[in-house]
């Protein structure tokens, strides 16, 4: 393993991790829910929801696309460089996400940015998890096509 | 009701920002922090980090008793302690998907914006996943194998 080391990208991270904490920790104080953001989308058009609840969640998921839009453009950061070759692959994996988050119901914000903070075993299994079979995955991928 | 709204829009407006800022929105990126066996950049490791030394202050503040926020009665946190085979199976399809596209929840949403078509063949089959999940979860023959607890 050779480790790549660039302080200034681990200075953009800390930073953005210190904004997704309070952002958290916002939503926490503020309207007393988890910055979980797999169970704030699923139950937008899942379950028996009232539209009040459904305008909360489509709100923080508008503020999600806007403000990391806003950002990306003040850093001017490299566009996405997505072809139509890309889409079945995209697919799948979007696929696979939906119904593995709805099961474990959490993803890498709700499990493990808010999860770990609470200590909760089961968050942090999950993250253990998700993060072990993602890593087996590239590894998988990166072999085959190496 | 409109300071709720608000709250929601602003911690959104921040967490994109975040996610941004941080690389998560770079599936370049984030498969190369999972990619432990060739060159490693373990800069997004700093994110979440980073996130923790705000939110684990953030929850054990409100734990303690008497505590309320601002805009709702009460905090609405997760009562399920039970360790399950649907938390490890579930963790683990998510982590598959995770490690084809580089893309979790969060950061597909917030490029809808940079990759409006891409992200849209993501979301709309992530959403098919978690509607079908729930599908198969109504089915008879599923029930009886757990007990429903997702967050309210």
């Amino acid at each position: 393993m050779q480790i790549v080391v660039d302080s200034h990208s681990w200075l953009l991270a800390a930073a953005g991790g210190v904004l997704i904490g309070s952002a958290s920790a916002l939503l926490l104080w503020w309207n007393g829910r988890i910055a979980g953001i797999s169970g704030i989308f699923a139950l937008l058009f899942l379950g028996q929801r009232s539209g009040a609840d459904r305008l909360w969640r489509g709100l923080f998921l508008l503020g999600l696309i806007v403000g990391a839009t806003l950002c990306s453009r003040l850093l001017a950061t490299a566009p996405l460089d997505y072809r139509a070759a890309d889409y079945p692959l995209l697919a799948a994996s979007g696929l696979l996400v939906g119904v593995g988050t709805r099961m474990a119901n959490g993803c890498t914000s709700g499990h493990g940015v808010c999860g770990l903070a609470r200590f909760s075993r089961r968050s942090l299994l999950a993250t253990l998890c998700f993060m072990s079979a993602a890593m087996l995955t590239v590894f998988a991928i990166r072999s085959l096509s190496a | 009701m409109k300071l709720k709204l608000f709250g929601a829009l602003l911690s959104g407006l921040l967490f994109g920002a975040g996610l941004a800022m941080g690389g998560m929105t770079d599936p370049h990126k984030v498969l190369g922090f999972l990619d432990i066996s060739g060159r490693w950049d373990p800069s997004l490791a700093f994110v979440m980090g980073c996130a923790l030394l705000v939110t684990i202050p953030a929850f054990a503040l409100a734990r303690r008793r008497g505590a309320q926020p601002l805009g709702d009665e009460r905090f609405h946190l997760p009562t399920q302690q039970r360790v399950d085979a649907r938390l490890i199976i579930g963790s683990l399809l998510f982590g598959l998907g995770w490690g084809i596209a580089g893309l979790c929840p969060g950061p597909a949403i917030a490029n809808l914006g940079a990759a409006p078509l891409a992200m849209l063949v993501f979301v709309s089959c992530m959403a098919a996943g978690m509607w079908l999940h729930d599908w198969l979860d109504a089915l008879p023959s599923a029930r009886g194998l757990h007990t429903r607890n997702h967050l309210s």
